[in-house]
């Protein structure tokens, strides 16, 4: 109930008080905002035009659809649709065209490129680097030196099906671990890492056996690297007299390859991205500088 | 009709001053000592088979702290008065400061933990080095502290310590229980540390604003029952025959808090000697329940209690009356009915049905205008009286900060709708969003609330400085606009960078390029932050030299005359 | 101020509130019980809620392991697993998640802030090297970085001898545990963490989980092999080559 008592007028706003008062705090008796009000029931006028239109309150076993029938999973789809189209033009070129022919137009090169970039961002690089350089364990995709081969086929079916990944048709070769498997001893580890070092003409430790790491070399490493260390890119064996070095070129590091036998895996992307992908990435690739 | 029920009236044989009353235990130091010691017990036995150092930790600390407890009520068994304080003296309340005092040193010493590591953090963003790549100095576990020291323990003591005083002040009543007010006050803070203590140790429930683990939420439960026992218990006693609107908002806090943490911290332990424990909730609707009690942390923590602050001390300090009480019904029950509903609108396009995406963008539009009603009392309440914020710093912290509400719940009902939501989720936008309502509204109303409240409990005439606390608003005011356009341009260079696409059809950047692009604006955001920082110490010292000023002659409250 | 007095009558009826404290938590209680259950208690019946998907199976032991440490260290407070339905989103990340991708999850780690990328899908896209180096030392393999270093991961031993006990609070929540799986936690955990190991009858009980050593120490199950692996299988449950679109639009 209302107190009955006579409400005081408050001086400054002239309004009158509620009559009550608490730790000498008062209340004045303004009535609601009407713009306040107004936009209170506007909102809320919104709202209910907004579940007549779109899904909205759950019932027994379903929910009110609204009458557009909109689905976000819906919209999605409508989304990429609209992405699809607008790149359809070069799209299905590129689907068409071989690997090479993408190479040969500027058109779809271009487009291939402009692909391939966006999925090397967040797909490659950060292994790769930003700029494709590479890191130790990462092979530089910008030089001239390929592991599993440099020309447009071999880098497709290196991304698609990866270096030693879960797909059984990725490159499979593996170094063995001459250390850690006791196939070889330390002193003949050394030794062959140093006549590996003199391979690329780095300068020999002073207590270097190049010759006998020669040996070494010719009865273990050679069915890989090949008689002169050249490499093989059936076997992912890369090129150990060109200088570039994928785990570095210390004598330390080159220990430890030979020690543990190394094995870097490349995932498989077959089942990850599309093929339209795969191959703008292949071109992107092969076309960073070094592509043979 | 004054008091609709005598709670803890003292026995009036006690009050006897003649023959010298018997001195006898009351319920309180009798339950709560044995209680205590069951307890020290209880970690004992925890402590020798915990599964992991961790949590052994937690059990001693608990232990020692029972123990300590233990001794502290025999010792002031010992040492009180027969007679237990008086409700009254000469007629007027005599009112329980003591644990209003304490939270609010709590809450002082709280915030500036709290303001510090969220420097950190953002120093972190900013020059990932400072992880240290310890466990204990990580971003992930030092931003669940930052959360919790900035919401719980500032904003948790802030809430105890003024409402407290406000239901004492507003129903002339003292505080309802003997050992309840302290038992609130220190458990409380216990919890904090046992909570903070937590997440560097790497003990954490992975929710939210809910990190805490079971043992934590269970203490809390405890506390947080007492708190309401007492807070509405004083109620009952008040003389006033109406309950004032700080103490409407006040309930709706603790009432409902109360109901959300249970909801969201339904949790089953591995055992009694794990700290890990599953949440019965999983998935999508463990998401739900999940944002149902984080926004609604927000909506009753965040923003009822500190309503119910603004509702007594923006009238107090400007002297004026609330500007509108049909405003103060209407906005109050369309606000607690409204927010609830708001949850989705944290999992907008996520594998949240799209239903109940719609109920929470259209809930947190109609909840617009219930939000605004508080801005407009607040500032109305002003009307008459805006003279005095140009002499009046204090005033002006309060009166800033009821703007930053309403910029704040301006821009969440806008954030709400999914298109925009589409681009902010995600991205600093909600950072900067956070710290508007966090640091204008949340921290601006305290620091008001703390600067009147500290002469008044004390028993000062006025702060010590009133420059000092004009110096405060300044600085801490550049290091917010700093923080938050930092991270509005922020957010939405991010959440632009993640959707742009070349002429092509492509995705222009790569993720870590948008990384890259926060940097700059992380290093200003930080920077705002040692402001915000710097102006709090200030605070404290103002604070610390008001303490120690020697006691007023007669009693600080307010000009105004207190309604006895 | 034009006083009707039906309506002055009207906002007097609210000193029932003022007045009654009890009443006053009543109305409060019941105001704010209605939004929560609508919202909440529908996506428990409804059956749209969560989608009809083949794959979807529990954490192996070693997963939930590396999940508790991922939950540990916070990596929710940076990272999202949750791709939106949003064309920039699923170009990015791969398909939209859904609700069934993430339905034995206590508590979900979905997200609020994408300080780093979403890792919803990062099961198999990194090998477990650059995942090992990139724990310890993320500015190693990717420069620009702000991620913290956790180089005591692949230092910790991993303490699961109660993992078990984790499994059995999951069954008694509503996870498919079955007896024998929690009967065989432990082992299950050790073959899987273990390089060559025989993890027949692990996968199956747990189809597609993938078992080696994660964090390139054969000799110790640190807390990196579990993270590892439970990164390594994130996403990697549903086969959206086979997954229905229009099935599941809901
Ligand atoms: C988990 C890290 C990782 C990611 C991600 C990755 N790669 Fe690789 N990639 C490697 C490693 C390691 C090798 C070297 C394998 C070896 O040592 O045999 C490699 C090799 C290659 C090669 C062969 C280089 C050569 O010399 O023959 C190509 C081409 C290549 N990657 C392209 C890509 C592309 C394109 C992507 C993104 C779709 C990608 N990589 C993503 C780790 C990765
Ligand atoms: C079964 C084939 C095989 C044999 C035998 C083999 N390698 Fe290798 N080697 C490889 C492969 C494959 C790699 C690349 C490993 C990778 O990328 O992870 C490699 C890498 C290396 C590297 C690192 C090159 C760099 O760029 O950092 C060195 C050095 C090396 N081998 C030396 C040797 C030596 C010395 C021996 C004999 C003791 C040897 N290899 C035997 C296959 C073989
Ligand atoms: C301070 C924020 C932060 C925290 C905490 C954090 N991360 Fe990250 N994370 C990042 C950022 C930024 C990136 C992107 C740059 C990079 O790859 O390092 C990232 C990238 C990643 C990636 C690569 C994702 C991809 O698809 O490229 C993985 C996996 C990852 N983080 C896992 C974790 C785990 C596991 C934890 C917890 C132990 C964690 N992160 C904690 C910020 C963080
Ligand atoms: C010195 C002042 C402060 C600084 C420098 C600061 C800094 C930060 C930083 C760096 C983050 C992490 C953001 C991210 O993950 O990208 C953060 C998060 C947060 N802070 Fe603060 N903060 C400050 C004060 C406060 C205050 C006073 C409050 C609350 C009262 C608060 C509440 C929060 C919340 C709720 C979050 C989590 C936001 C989210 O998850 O969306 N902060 N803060
Ligand atoms: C009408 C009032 C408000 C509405 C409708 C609202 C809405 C929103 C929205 C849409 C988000 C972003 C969710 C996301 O995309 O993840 C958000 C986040 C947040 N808001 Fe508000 N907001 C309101 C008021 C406030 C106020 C006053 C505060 C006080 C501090 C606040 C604190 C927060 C916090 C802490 C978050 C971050 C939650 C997280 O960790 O993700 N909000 N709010
Ligand atoms: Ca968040
Ligand atoms: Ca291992
Ligand atoms: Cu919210």
């Amino acid at each position: 109930m209302a107190e009955a008592h006579h409400n005081e007028v408050d001086a400054a706003s002239g309004v009158s008080t509620t009559g009550h008062e608490w730790d000498g705090i008062r209340e004045l008796n303004n009535p609601l905002p009407r713009w306040w009000l107004w936009t209170f029931y506007a909102c809320i006028a919104w709202a209910v035009a907004y579940w007549v239109v779109y899904p909205a309150w759950p019932m027994v076993s379903s929910y009110t659809s609204g009458v557009l029938g909109w689905r976000s999973r819906d919209a999605v789809q409508v989304q990429l649709a609209g992405l699809r189209a607008q790149r359809a033009v070069f799209a299905e070129k590129l689907e068409a065209a071989s690997l090479d022919q993408i190479e040969q137009n500027p058109e779809l090169l271009a487009f291939a490129r402009a692909q391939g970039r966006a999925a090397f961002g967040d797909n490659c690089a950060p292994c790769h680097g930003a700029g494709a350089g590479g890191a130790k364990g990462y092979p530089n995709l910008n030089d001239d030196d390929w592991l599993w081969g440099g020309s447009l086929e071999q880098i497709h079916a290196t991304i698609t099906h990866g270096a030693r990944s879960t797909d059984d048709a990725g490159h499979q070769g593996n170094m063995p671990a001459f250390g850690t498997d006791g196939i070889l001893q330390r002193p003949d580890i050394l030794a062959a890492a140093d006549y590996v070092r003199s391979l690329s003409g780095l300068p020999p430790a002073p207590d270097a056996q190049i010759a006998k790491g020669k040996e070494v070399f010719e009865a273990n490493c050679a069915a890989c690297h090949g008689p002169e260390g050249k490499g093989n890119q059936e076997l992912g064996a890369p090129n150990l007299t060109d200088g570039i070095w994928l785990y570095g070129s210390s004598r330390a590091d080159i220990v430890a390859d030979i020690t543990h036998g190394r094995g870097g895996i490349m995932p498989a992307w077959g089942g990850r991205l599309d093929e339209g992908t795969i191959k703008a990435l292949t071109v992107y690739v092969h076309t960073l500088g070094g592509g043979k | 009709m004054q008091t609709e029920l005598s709670l803890g009236q003292p026995d009036p044989a006690a009050k006897g001053p003649a023959g010298g009353p018997q001195k006898s235990m009351t319920y309180g130091e009798g339950g709560l000592a044995f209680l205590f010691a069951m307890l020290a017990l209880g970690a004992l036995v925890v402590a020798s088979g915990a599964e992991s150092q961790a949590y052994a930790f937690h059990a001693y600390l608990s232990a020692l702290a029972s123990i300590v407890c233990v001794f502290a009520i025999l010792n002031r068994y010992v040492d009180r008065p027969a007679a237990r304080p008086a409700l009254e003296i000469d007629g007027k309340p005599n009112y329980n400061f003591g644990p209003v005092k304490f939270a609010t040193i709590a809450a002082m010493v709280w915030g500036i933990a709290g303001f510090l590591v969220g420097v950190i953090i953002a120093f972190q963003l900013a020059f990932p080095v400072l992880n240290l790549d310890l466990p204990w100095t990580a971003f992930g576990r030092l931003r669940p502290l930052h959360t919790s020291a900035v919401i719980f323990a500032f904003g948790g003591n802030v809430l105890i310590a003024t409402s407290f005083y406000v239901v004492q002040r507003t129903c002339r009543a003292r505080l309802v229980g003997d050992l309840a007010p302290w038992f609130v006050v220190l458990g409380y803070n216990f919890f904090i540390v046992i909570a903070g203590t937590g997440y560097l140790l790497g003990i954490t429930q992975g929710k939210e604003y809910a990190e805490p683990e079971w043992y934590a939420d269970l203490w809390l439960t405890i506390v947080w029952v007492t708190y309401f026992c007492v807070f509405i218990g004083t109620i009952w006693r008040r003389k006033e025959p109406h309950i004032y609107v700080a103490n409407w908002f006040y309930l709706a806090f603790i009432v409902t808090i109360a109901v959300l943490h249970l909801g969201n911290n339904a949790t089953v332990p591995v055992s009694v000697f794990s700290p890990k424990s599953y949440i019965v909730w999983s998935g999508v609707q463990d998401a739900m329940v999940q944002w149902w009690y984080g926004h609604n942390a927000v909506g009753f923590f965040l923003t009822a209690g500190f309503l119910a602050i603004m509702y007594y001390f923006i009238p107090k300090r400007a002297d004026r009356p609330v500007y509108s009480y049909r405003l103060s019904i209407i906005h109050f029950w369309a606000l607690i009915f409204l927010y609830i509903w708001a949850g989705p609108h944290h999992l907008h396009y996520t594998a949240l049905p799209d239903w109940a995406q719609t109920l929470g963008m259209t809930f947190s539009i109609m909840l617009w205008m219930p939000s605004w009603g508080g801005m407009i009392n607040g500032l109305m309440t002003l009307s008459g009286a805006w003279d005095k914020l140009r002499t009046d710093p204090v005033l002006r912290l309060m009166v800033v900060s009821v703007a930053f509400y309403g910029m704040s719940t301006f821009e969440g009902p806008l954030m709400s709708v999914k298109s925009v939501n589409s681009l902010s989720h995600y991205t600093d936008w909600t950072i900067g969003h956070v710290h508007s309502g966090a640091l204008g509204w949340v921290a601006y109303i305290s620091f008001g609330a703390i600067y009147c409240l500290v002469p008044w409990l004390w028993n000062k005439r006025e702060l010590y400085s009133l420059k000092l606390v004009n110096w405060h608003f300044w600085i801490s005011t550049i290091g917010i606009v700093f923080y938050i356009s930092a991270m509005w341009v922020a957010g939405i260079l991010q959440g632009l960078m993640w959707r742009a696409y070349t002429s092509l059809g492509f995705l222009e950047y790569s993720f870590i390029e948008t990384v890259e692009a926060m940097h700059p604006f992380y290093v200003i955001r930080a920077l705002g932050g040692v402001l915000f920082l710097v102006g709090a110490l200030l605070m404290a010292f103002n604070i610390y030299m008001t303490i120690r000023e020697p006691e007023a002659a007669s009693a600080a409250t307010p000009s105004l005359v207190p309604a006895e | 101020m034009a006083t009707v007095t039906h309506k002055q009558s009207l906002w007097a009826k609210h000193a029932f509130f003022e007045k009654n404290s009890i009443w006053l938590v009543f109305g409060i209680l019941i105001v704010i019980a209605i939004g929560g259950l609508v919202e909440i208690v529908p996506l428990f019946y409804l059956k749209s809620t969560i989608e009809k998907v083949s794959g979807v199976r529990p954490w192996t032991p070693l997963e939930l392991a590396g999940r508790n440490i991922y939950v540990r260290e916070g990596c929710y407070n940076c990272h999202s697993q949750m791709v939106r339905p949003l064309r920039d989103e699923v170009e990015r990340y791969g398909h939209y998640s859904l609700a069934a991708e993430s339905m034995y999850d206590r508590p979900f780690q979905w997200g609020s802030k994408r300080t780093g990328p979403d890792l919803a899908r990062v099961g198999g896209k990194y090998s477990d090297e650059w995942q090992r180096q990139h724990l310890a030392n993320p500015r190693s393999v990717v420069p620009g970085s702000i991620m913290p270093g956790y180089p005591f991961l692949a230092e910790t031993p991993l303490d699961a001898d109660h993992i078990a006990e984790d499994l059995k609070v999951n069954a008694l929540l509503g996870v498919p545990y079955s007896e024998e799986m929690i009967a065989d936690a432990q082992a299950d955990l050790r073959t899987q963490a273990t390089q060559d190991a025989d993890a027949t009858a692990l996968q199956a009980r747990y189809p597609g989980a993938q078992a080696r050593d994660f964090d390139g120490n054969r000799t110790t199950i640190t807390e990196a092999d579990a993270l590892i692996a439970y990164l390594q299988a994130l996403g990697t449950m549903v086969d959206f080559k086979l997954y229905e679109d229009k099935a599941n639009v809901r």
